[in-house]
């Protein structure tokens, strides 16, 4: 299966095989009219499988998504048809509107206007929690 | 300006030194009469609380100051829809101090966050209510005159009680303490508190399901209710309610120093007839609370 280089954009490698679709919702990729191409079990040398998603022209990327998703993926920024920049990954400490707290009692569920915060409350086992009630996000 | 959302925002100097304060107190009431003088608790109760908000009350009154209060959302601007942020602003123009119990997790440090005086969380749904455990410490150091070396049992509803994960987190602080976690299997404490409350800090507990079997072990029995609001099932509330209750007749296996607490209000897991028993200690539980609130006033308020 082959898709087009792209000469303008992002392309999002080394996603661990399965977390591309998530990864795709939480950026928002579903409400942009930018060509985007999802690949989905794509054969790696390094992982055994893996997502890719190629963006075809320019999309604000939040790299804590990608952090929080997956901080072993890779992005780089093509300009021209070439690499022009690598970006840095890292799970990141504060995650802000990227996921909802699933606990109902949760104030960010009725205040008005209360962004959804996330603090990372555990590096090594990659655990967020809610800053507000500190319920315990949901696994990916 | 501080707020005080949660035990772990105070250091163990802190806690010491509000109970020390709360025993001054306690020794020399009449010192503290007008320590108060022209200041004004605003109390506001977005869902039913009689003893926290009157315990709140007598505390500044004791103090000579004032209070200004809001009880219950129906009587509130909540009613209209109005939010934490914009409810505190306002009432910081009001008054000095807030002490504002929610039924929303995490409201109290929305409110924290935009309030313009102090806040205390006087509980905040099923998330944090730390003056309860302010007055639990401040009973079990009156009582046994330590924390180190104790084993402390805690039976009921392990699980949701916020009460229980409060005060196994601020006991965890002090070294030498054991727990013994007596609750039915649906009811245990969860994971995360065992975690970073008493496994990262390798605190000796076990988890029991039987109180008879155990009670003979502990120098303080914790004792909570299975609260119905807690609960999303009629059902299991129903089937767990009445697993463990407390009667003279499990009292005698137990220790002659044992002290008995709960933080109340109790539906049925303590029989009235150990009301008489002199190892109960729930009631002084709750006048060691009005203490502890007094000194958390004072010292949020930057007096004494």
């Amino acid at each position: 299966m082959t898709v087009d280089s792209i000469q303008n954009g992002i392309v999002i490698d080394h996603i661990a095989a399965g977390r591309g679709m998530k990864l795709y919702e939480l950026l928002g990729l579903h409400g942009t009219e930018t060509p985007v191409a999802m690949m989905m079990n794509v054969s790696s040398r390094k992982l055994g499988k893996k997502d890719i998603i190629k963006i075809d022209g320019d999309f604000s990327l939040n790299l804590d998504v990608i952090g929080y998703v997956d901080p072993g993926a890779t992005v780089n920024i093509i300009r021209n048809g070439v690499r022009a920049e690598k970006k840095q990954i890292d799970v990141p400490e504060r995650l802000e509107n990227v996921i909802r707290c699933k606990n109902p009692r949760c104030i960010s569920t009725t205040e008005q206007e209360l962004p959804q915060v996330f603090l990372l409350t555990d590096r090594k086992e990659k655990e967020y929690r809610c800053a507000w009630c500190e319920t315990r996000a949901a696994g990916i | 300006m501080r707020s005080i959302l949660d035990i772990p925002d105070l250091s163990l100097e802190e806690l010491d030194a509000l109970m020390d304060r709360a025993e001054d107190i306690i020794a020399r009431p009449d010192d503290y009469a007008e320590a108060c003088r022209r200041k004004k608790l605003a109390t506001l109760f977005f869902e039913p609380s009689t003893r926290t908000r009157l315990s709140f009350e007598a505390a500044m009154y004791e103090l000579g100051g004032r209070v200004i209060t809001v009880a219950g959302a129906d009587a509130s601007s909540a009613a209209k829809g109005e939010s934490v942020a914009d409810t505190v602003k306002t009432v910081s123009c009001y008054a000095d101090i807030i002490a504002m119990r929610h039924p929303k997790e995490g409201a109290a440090r929305v409110a924290a966050m935009n309030a313009t005086v102090p806040v205390i969380n006087a509980g905040d749904g099923g998330h944090s209510h730390p003056t309860q455990t302010l007055a639990d410490l401040l009973t079990i150091r009156r009582e046994k005159g330590r924390f180190s070396g104790l084993t402390v049992g805690l039976c009921g509803d392990l699980k949701f009680g916020r009460t229980v994960h409060s005060l196994i987190s601020a006991l965890s602080r002090y070294e030498g303490v054991r727990f013994v976690l007596i609750s039915p299997e649906e009811l245990k404490v969860p994971s995360y508190v065992k975690n970073e409350s008493l496994k990262k800090k390798r605190i000796p507990y076990t988890q029991e399901t039987d109180l008879e079997s155990v009670i003979g072990d502990l120098d303080i029995l914790y004792m909570t209710r299975v609260q119905r609001e807690r609960f999303f099932n009629e059902e299991d509330y129903l089937r767990l309610k009445d697993s463990y209750i407390l009667t003279p007749e499990k009292l005698k296996r137990a220790r002659k120093d044992l002290c008995v607490m709960h933080p109340l209000p109790r539906v049925n897991e303590i029989s009235v007839a150990v009301d008489q028993d002199p190892r109960a200690c729930y009631f002084k539980q709750v006048l060691n609370g009005k203490f502890m609130r007094e000194a958390l006033i004072l010292m949020l308020l930057g007096l004494g």
